[in-house]
């Protein structure tokens, strides 16, 4: 639940974690948002997150599906779908549930990963039922025209060439975990290659919708001023309507074990200042050897949280060769996840000379490993942001949706306090010398043309 | 695996420089503001929020990196990453390691009119989390280590930046429009100004521009008015009385129609467009919001977007928004397209742009723009610290603490005719500055 932890909250008030004492007491960490679900007939889950300061809703619907569940040669097909619902259906006309939403005050958005695709408006708790119709709505009926999907096409075009060739260090990222993952469909981006994104037509975009838009494969999620007495007849009015579909199997290529290191560099005449990155293939909470996800978790919280961490002290502030340094990790995926180590060079320090030290740094880690200082200073840090993460309207139903819909349950979230103060130093050691290896990892440069 | 999830639309399609003008303050029928004033006769906007042991503190200096020695410009931008570096017997990793521990996020940002910044603490840490304010605003150190690291780091984002299209023709435009006034200088500075900067310098800039009477606050949480009042004294008492004075000339931006093409190897062409727009204190400010929205601002929903966007696919992105300073005010433009189809979007944004300036409007399409902004801004309150900002926002603007309550009223209030009014006043297509980065076919710079 790496990506989330800013989000994750405590239901009880203060927990009085010192920085002195080592762990905290299970008893007093029950429950993150306590939230309330409950499954309609056709197999659809709903799950409701109270949250009263004004009467306004976040209503989200989440499908198990992402870019990761494509077929081959049909990257990008996911999120195309995903700017397509936003069309007409049998009912409403091209452009009419943006135009409703707006009438009412609402605000309204839809976004797309390798686990899942989500769709959702933000609206005054008393146009709730109305939204609710609609999405429940486009979920079986959309109607797309071939006048439709041209211009669209164009504008998904225009978005990845923002988002990737405008920017040399996505094309960077891009190929990166294009390398990474040797056969995992996490290998191809989630708005799809171009070539893939021009070849879709209308015929396997509906095929696609219809194989994966049903109630048996999404999750509502209403954060706000609700209650479950208020949603749940309104739920099973509108989505408990829709008939259920044979179940889809999310069946993607496996990871085969990996045995060579590899190295991308990208040489570009536009990159102003180089970089370098690290990548491992690491387990994941779904993925691998899971018992190392939770330490992994503290792990990059210890080494590559802000600039007291021992990265950032080591290679910008002692060592002075970087200007950045830190980690990232993301365990919380359906597949498998990534450990990512990453520094950018002071101005004059040479790439190979910041290389080398980086490396020495995780040699140190892994061979020393860390003291039961940093973690007891860690695990403080991460459950105190976590109470952080109630005060946002949507924060809840975003970390709940997205857990679900990759395949995580709710006690998942709800224990996360309970998971990461369970931690133990040698939980994390052990992990540094397993995960760590250095044929399952990808190195990456980002220089400026010309460079070595 | 892609970290993290993309979106139908860019989240920030126009967010140029620093949040707490961009933002028209508004209301919600739930959210009443107070102001307190301290013992010590410190001022501020207070939102009591007992759900959660946290408290948000958001507050704002007058006068900001416009007000930036010539030569030095940055020196603000230097300074807000320079506070939480060290203050007082602490040193910058004490410091930051105590922040780090005890989650407690304290930061400062400089914008071309303000200098602002944000703490926010857990209850049970608040005695550390003020303290610490108190030091960053009065006591900073400035020693040489952090000095030169965070230096290096702003050199290395200033480099970053100019890898970016929108960025580049951001500054080129900004320049263009204010050739003569501060203004038209790179706000975060510039490679060279920000080597010249010297502690000296950001010594002077704590003791003359944070003081008292250019102090703005807003707060949001678990606390009772009486003890925010001690504790307001307890952090911001120290501060000298007064600011230095300073005068910045009012300024209308330079738009005539000059159009500037700066070449960059890249695939889509970063269009972005401006003229004169009108300051937040103009009868006719609410006018050109509904006005804006309508034409650019409206996210799926404005005449831009159908146009450029749902109709011909010529972009992602493509908006406008209204952009009032203390000193001018802009109406601006920006869309990013394949160099192949930048003329067309150039020509269908000028061609819509004069459309609009005739404000051909259906009383459906007024009302509709009405409806969504009145019934919209509840959903600004959604977590403290967009709660915080607005009442950051709202002084900043000079609106009363009824504002809140007020506002919806003024949306309903905008007629027909002085939309009309408003949108010929405002868009005159043939003085707009364009400014189009990239390699765009069939656009030549003026002169």
């Amino acid at each position: 639940m790496m990506l989330l932890k800013s989000l994750f909250v405590m239901r009880l008030a203060p927990v009085f974690v010192s920085l002195m004492i080592g762990s905290v007491s299970t008893s007093s960490l029950a429950g993150v948002f306590n939230p309330e679900t409950f499954m309609l007939d056709n197999g659809m889950q709903v799950v409701v997150i109270p949250n009263h300061r004004v009467p306004v809703v976040t209503h989200m619907v989440w499908y198990r599906v992402g870019s990761a569940d494509e077929a081959p040669n049909e990257s990008g097909i996911a999120h195309f779908l995903e700017h397509l619902m936003f069309k007409g259906t049998k009912k409403r006309k091209n452009g009419e549930f943006s135009e409703i939403v707006a009438r009412n005050g609402g605000r309204e958005n839809a976004f797309t990963s390798s686990d899942y695709t989500g769709y959702y408006q933000t609206i005054a708790v008393d146009r709730l039922e109305m939204v609710m119709e609609m999405e429940a709505d486009r979920m079986t009926n959309l109607v797309i025209t071939p006048e439709q999907v041209e211009p669209e096409r164009q504008v998904v075009l225009e978005e990845r060439r923002s988002r990737i060739e405008n920017e040399p260090g996505s094309i960077l990222g891009e190929q990166l975990n294009a390398a990474l993952f040797l056969s995992h469909p996490y290998r191809n981006p989630v708005i799809g290659w171009k070539h893939d994104i021009e070849g879709l037509n209308i015929d396997r975009i509906l095929a696609f919708y219809k194989r994966w838009y049903a109630p048996n494969n999404a999750i509502l999620v209403v954060a706000g001023d609700i209650t479950v007495a208020q949603l749940k007849p309104l739920a099973e009015k509108y989505y408990g309507a829709i008939p259920a579909q044979p179940a889809t199997l999310r069946a993607r290529a496996k990871e085969p074990p990996q045995h060579a290191e590899r190295r991308v560099t990208l040489r570009d005449n536009r990159v102003q200042q180089p970089s370098w990155r690290r990548i491992y293939l690491a387990p994941g909470l779904q993925w691998g050897a899971s018992e190392h996800a939770y330490p992994l978790e503290v792990l990059a919280d210890i080494i590559g949280s802000g600039s007291s961490s021992r990265f950032y002290q080591s290679l910008v502030i002692k060592q002075k060769l970087a200007v950045a340094a830190g980690v990232h990790y993301s365990g919380d995926n359906r597949g498998p996840g990534q450990f990512i180590f990453y520094a950018s060079p002071r101005s004059g320090v040479d790439m190979e000379v910041l290389e080398s030290a980086v490396l020495r740094e995780i040699d140190l880690l892994i061979e020393g490993g860390v003291t039961q200082d940093e973690l007891d200073r860690a695990k403080t840090r991460m459950l105190s942001e976590s109470i952080y993460a109630r005060d946002s309207l949507s924060g809840g139903a975003r970390v709940i949706g997205s857990a679900l819909a990759a395949g995580l349950s709710i006690d998942d979230v709800e224990n996360w306090p309970e998971n990461i103060s369970g931690v133990s130093l040698e939980a994390i050691n052990h992990a540094l010398k397993s995960v760590f290896k250095t044929q399952q990892s990808v190195t990456g440069l980002l220089l400026p043309a010309g460079d070595s | 695996m892609n970290i993290f999830p993309i979106s139908r639309l860019p989240l920030a399609v126009l967010w140029l420089t620093a949040g707490l003008l961009l933002s028209l303050p508004g209301t919600a029928q739930a959210i009443t503001p107070q102001q307190i004033t301290s013992p010590g006769g410190i001022k501020a906007w207070f939102v009591a929020d007992t759900t959660i042991p946290i408290l948000t503190i958001k507050f704002a200096f007058r006068g900001g990196a416009a007000l930036d020695p010539a030569g030095k410009e940055g020196l603000s931008n230097l300074v807000s990453g320079l506070l939480d570096e060290g203050a007082g017997e602490i040193d910058s990793k004490t410091f930051q390691q105590t922040l780090s521990d005890l989650a407690i996020g304290l930061s400062f940002d400089s914008g071309r009119d303000e200098f602002g910044g944000q703490l926010r603490t857990l209850v049970r840490n608040q005695e550390t989390a003020f303290r610490l304010l108190r030091l960053a605003l009065t006591e900073p150190r400035f020693d040489a280590e952090p000095v030169e690291r965070i230096r290096a780091q702003i050199l290395v984002s200033l480099k970053q930046s100019l890898e970016d299209a929108h960025t580049i023709g951001n500054r080129a435009l900004f320049e263009t429009l204010y050739p003569d006034h501060v203004y038209g200088r790179p706000a975060d500075g510039t490679p060279e100004s920000m080597q010249g900067v010297t502690v000296d310098d950001m010594r002077d800039f704590v003791k003359n521009r944070l003081a008292r009477d250019n102090l703005i606050i807003g707060v949001v949480g678990d606390i009772t008015a009486a003890e925010l009042g001690r504790r307001l004294d307890e952090i911001f008492g120290a501060l000298p009385a007064v600011a230095s004075s300073w005068q910045i000339d009012d300024v209308d931006p330079v738009s005539r129609g000059q159009t500037i093409v700066i070449d960059r190897d890249v695939p889509q062409s970063s269009i972005l467009v401006a003229e004169k727009g009108l300051k937040r204190d103009d009868p006719d400010f609410y006018a050109a919001y509904v006005m804006n929205h309508m034409f650019g601002g409206g996210s799926f929903t404005s005449r831009l977007y159908a146009e450029i966007r749902e109709k011909r696919g010529l972009v992602y992105s493509v908006g406008t928004g209204l952009y009032p300073f203390d000193h001018s005010a802009l109406i601006l433009g920006s869309a990013g397209t394949a160099n192949e189809r930048a003329h067309e979007t150039l020509s269908v944004l000028k061609a819509e742009w004069g459309k609009m300036a005739t404000a051909d409007v259906s009383a459906n399409e007024l009302d509709d723009a009405k409806t969504f902004l009145t019934g919209s801004y509840p959903l600004r309150f959604s977590s403290s610290g967009r709660i915080a900002s607005m009442l950051v926002g709202l002084q900043v603007a000079n609106l009363g603490i009824d504002y809140m309550q007020k506002r919806n009223g003024y949306i309903e209030a905008v007629t027909m005719d002085d939309i009309k009014r408003v949108a010929k006043r405002l868009l005159i297509p043939d003085n707009l500055v364009i400014v189009v980065v990239g390699r765009p076919d069939g656009i030549l710079s003026t002169n």
